[in-house]
């Protein structure tokens, strides 16, 4: 089982963490958004062999974080807050 | 002489049916041998007679079937049960019995059944035609469909600087030096003692009895704040360097302990080989270690007249000792030169036959014939890397120490010992303090030599050699499969079965790697292993499962209602994962079902409602973040009024519906299906940390605070009236959509009216902790207007009838038509009042709220 760092509350078992994506913006306006488009950003990821940012939410806390790590070897390179400082 | 035995505790048994009498202290194994049990097993698939071979989880052939308290556990190794007072021990894949096999005469045909003869011969005109005899004929243990253990193994889970895995020399030697430095150090070994090879090799450690010492490095470690855990084997090493633990612990059930470590250390100590010699697989064949195992733990000398055969320097010791025993002890070494001997040696000679009828009666060597009652077999010593290689560790092969010996760094794991090689007490000792990051001079003992030189199969050896005992597998099958072109070692084990079942080739695998070199020219290095997985034993499935079973797989949520629902007669069901009632009394479910639809239909009936989702949007930001989150507008909605709608995912699939409130200009609660509460409230979440300032909205999960009890039908309102609660309850104060609070029992109370049933309704909510009392009330006046209670079946009718979605309920994905006009969405839709819309097209995702 891996360890994930939550900004917030430290060294956590991965079962208490939920992968949420990729992080990328939805196409915006969406009037403006085909349906090609639309799919594109629904369904086709990156998904890189190595090192990789992903969007995660610690579920204990639901607090989303981004963390940085290497696909490859699941080394953690960095995890950090997004939308507020952690303490 | 025999530490763990004690005769004052006789313990009776039965094997194969049959009375004997063994000792407090004494495994199984043990307890057979020393009653002078010699076949106490068939082999897999030719059906040999079987004797022990090892003394502990190695074993390969003792295998058996163990009955206590009228529950059978199969496929237990006889040599690390401890043996109990009414045991029914049996053996496997032999009937009647281990001694008198009825198909034992299947050896006789064993030239026409080399590896793969099923696969090539049982495929006419299908495999399943003749599976059903054959798994009869070969396999282990019988199933004992009566024997379900008890969801009881508790499951620990711990943290320390340092694990040491083995508590032998280098193991004690590594938690010492830890502890010493002030670490937690957890040392866990799977026997029940400490000591490892120290407990029947002896020794001297810093001038005095080894067991001075090993109590000493205990106390440290204790001391430390460390834990020392005996009878504890670490089967697993995962992710992040976790290990798992499965604690066997005698007046309890079983433990599994999930330790995560800073550092591990390594100390599991090496396995003895056999001898690839002709018949090595005849009862009376032992490991020589296993057989000082038997003399010093259990007081039990292995035979009268003893011929060792080895390669290497350890057997000696166990020559001497067994002499001193008062054994008639030869050796014979395939080496010119061995260590000085005061008893008969045959130096540079191998045994070339064994003359054994059930139990070894004689070798041969050379022209001359010995007889003897036990021959001991030492092929050299294979280091227990299992854990080091499942953490992806890499081995090579040492030609000095003949064995594979870890050779790649694994990040905060090293390995100590004889279990990276070091076979001697000083080396050992060495290894384990310096992994353990002592300081100053190690732990002295007297220095010690090993030498072996290696005596691998070759590919032109005759006879029937054995490499796996328990799977029948000999050298000629390895020459077979490597003819036949499987040549990587994955594919000989697939192809022969080699390394596979309860022992996982612990004793098998170095000589077949060995064994394929040979046949196919390369070196041992170049063949490589097997891929180690855990587990290292077979581990029982409920100690790996805990109390996680039958209900507690996926735990029910409760209503705070339930001893009430119970008390009424209601028949509690599962409904998305909660437990509600489905309807009440003991009279047919049909009947009773229409019975209470009908009261609902015609007069008032109560159901209780607490289950579904109260998710509070609350702050300056709530109705942007309601906006975007459903399809509707919410954000046109006045305090204190409802509005029903849905939600959609972004793949354009209706996601859940539900009704929301307005409880304020800053607060909306937003009612989800009753199984979907969670993922509403992650996807509430995610929104408000993606799209909004955290600062100015927040999502608060109310479900379990609130009770909620629904009045239903033409006559609800004077039901809900009569309760006095002081809510004024005329369709102009209180319209359909709209809601009220007021107080109950001194606590916030609040009146929704929202039809679930399609009748007139009143959702009345109160803290969980008042649910009772109103319940009391409600039903105190329902039965005055001749109302009933109504369940989750008659409910699901009542909504059936009036044609309402249930989503995810109602049946197959299919196209949805919006039946009222669709918000003026700014970003792009194709629902519209009239247009039908396909759930399962994206071009739907507009109508999933986004605000510009």
């Amino acid at each position: 089982m891996q360890v994930f760092p939550c900004p917030f509350c430290g060294p956590r078992d991965e079962t208490e963490f939920h992968f949420v994506g990729e992080p990328k913006a939805r196409p915006e306006p969406a009037s403006e958004i085909s349906d090609a488009e639309w799919a594109e950003h629904l369904w086709f990821n990156a998904n890189p062999k190595g090192e990789a940012r992903e969007i995660w939410l610690h579920l204990t806390c639901m607090e989303m974080f981004a963390m940085t790590r290497d696909t490859a070897t699941n080394a953690v390179v960095v995890s950090e807050a997004l939308t507020r400082p952690a303490h | 002489m025999g530490a763990a035995i004690d005769r004052g505790r006789p313990l009776a048994f039965t094997f194969d049916g049959k009375p004997y009498v063994g000792f407090a202290g004494d495994s199984i194994a043990s307890a057979l041998l020393a009653n002078g049990v010699r076949v106490v097993g068939r082999s897999f698939k030719y059906h040999r007679p079987r004797g022990v071979w090892g003394a502990w989880t190695e074993e390969p052939n003792a295998i058996v079937d163990v009955t206590r308290l009228a529950r059978t556990t199969p496929n237990l190794r006889a040599t690390v049960e401890p043996l109990e007072n009414d045991m029914a021990v049996r053996s496997v894949n032999a009937s009647p019995t281990a001694e008198g096999d009825r198909v034992g005469l299947l050896d006789k045909f064993a030239p026409v059944l080399p590896a793969g003869f099923y696969y090539k011969t049982f495929f006419w005109p299908r495999w399943e035609a003749y599976e059903g005899r054959i798994r009869a004929m070969a396999g282990l243990g019988r199933l004992d469909p009566n024997n379900r253990p008890p969801a009881e193994n508790p499951q620990f889970t711990a943290r320390c600087d340092l694990l040491v895995v083995g508590a032998g020399p280098a193991g004690l030697a590594a938690a010492a030096a830890a502890a010493k430095a002030g670490r937690v150090v957890f040392l866990i070994d799977d026997h029940a003692e400490i000591g490892g090879q120290l407990v029947h090799r002896g020794g001297a450690i810093e001038d005095r009895g080894w067991f001075d010492w090993a109590r000493r490095a205990q106390a440290l470690v204790l001391a430390a704040g460390g834990r020392v855990m005996t009878r504890t084997t670490a089967y697993g090493v995962y992710d992040g360097n976790l290990v798992c633990a499965w604690e066997r612990r005698m007046a309890e059930p079983d433990a599994l302990w999930r330790i995560r470590p800073k550092r591990i250390v390594i100390a599991a100590g090496a396995i003895e080989r056999p001898l690839v010699i002709p018949d090595n697989d005849r009862p009376g064949v032992m490991s020589a270690d296993a057989a000082l195992v038997y003399l010093r733990r259990f007081g039990l000398l292995i035979g009268k007249r003893v011929v060792i055969a080895t390669n290497n320097d350890s057997a000696y010791g166990v020559a001497e000792a067994l002499a001193e025993a008062g054994a008639k002890v030869e050796v014979v070494d395939t080496r010119a030169d061995g260590p000085p001997c005061q008893l008969k040696v045959t130096r540079d000679a191998a045994i070339e036959g064994v003359v054994a009828a059930r139990g070894v009666e004689a070798v041969r060597v050379g022209e001359r014939t010995h007889e003897c009652d036990a021959l001991l077999l030492s092929g050299g010593w294979s280091p227990t890397v299992h854990l080091y290689a499942q953490a992806r560790g890499r081995l090579r092969y040492d030609e000095a120490r003949a064995a594979l010996i870890p050779a790649g760094e694994v990040e905060n794991l090293a390995v100590a010992g004889a279990a990276n090689g070091a076979f001697t007490l000083a080396e050992a000792l060495r290894e384990g303090h310096a992994a353990g990051g002592g300081e100053g001079p190690a732990p002295n003992a007297p220095a010690g030599v090993y030498r072996i030189e290696a005596s691998w199969p070759k590919a032109d050896d005759q006879g029937r050699r054995w490499i796996d005992f328990q799977n029948d597998v000999t050298l000629k099958d390895v020459a077979l499969a490597a003819r036949e072109g499987y040549v990587s070692v994955e594919h000989l084990k697939r192809y022969t079965t080699l390394g596979m079942a309860t022992d996982q080739g612990k004793t098998a695998n170095v000589n077949a790697i060995a064994a394929l070199a040979a046949l196919t020219g390369r070196t041992i290095d170049e063949t490589g292993t097997t891929t180690y997985r855990p587990p290292f034993v077979p581990t029982p499935m409920g100690v790996i499962a805990g109390r996680r079973r039958g209900a507690l797989i996926n735990p029910l949520r409760r209503l705070p209602l339930e001893a009430e629902h119970r008390a009424n007669g209601a028949q509690m069901r599962e409904y998305s994962g909660w437990l509600r009632p489905a309807w009440h009394g003991p009279d047919e479910p049909e009947r009773v079902v229409q019975t209470e639809a009908a009261r609902a239909r015609d007069a008032v009936a109560l159901f209780d409602g607490s289950s579904l989702g109260k998710i509070e949007i609350i702050g300056p930001d709530a109705a942007k973040l309601a906006d975007f989150h459903s399809y509707n507008r919410l954000s046109t909605l006045k305090v204190g009024r409802i509005r029903y709608g849905f939600l959609l995912a972004e793949t354009g699939v209706v996601f859940d519906d539900g009704v929301t409130l307005r409880l304020a200009e800053d607060r909306f609660l937003i009612s989800c299906s009753s199984g979907h509460t969670d993922p509403v409230r992650m996807r509430l979440e995610l929104a408000r940390q993606d799209r909004f300032d955290p600062a100015r909205v927040f999502i608060h999960d109310t479900t379990a605070h609130w009770a909620t009890l629904t009045v239903t039908g033409p006559r609800s309102r004077d039901v809900v009236e009569a309760c006095g609660l002081g809510v004024a309850l005329d369709d102009k104060s209180l319209p359909h959509m709209a809601f009220a609070t007021a107080t109950f029992d001194g606590a916030p109370l609040r009146i929704a009216r929202v039809s679930f049933t399609g009748d007139r309704s009143y959702e009345l909510s109160v803290p969980a902790s008042r649910a009772a009392r109103l319940r009391a009330r409600l039903a105190e006046k329902l039965k005055a207007l001749s109302g009933g209670l109504l369940g989750l079946e008659a409910l699901m009718i009542l909504r059936a009838e009036k044609g309402y979605v249930v989503v995810g309920k109602t049946g197959p994905p299919c196209r949805m038509t919006l039946a009222w006009p669709a918000r003026a969405i700014r970003g792009r839709t194709n629902i519209s009042a009239s247009a039908p819309s396909s759930c399962q097209s994206p071009t739907t995702r507009a109508a999933s709220n986004w605000s510009a």
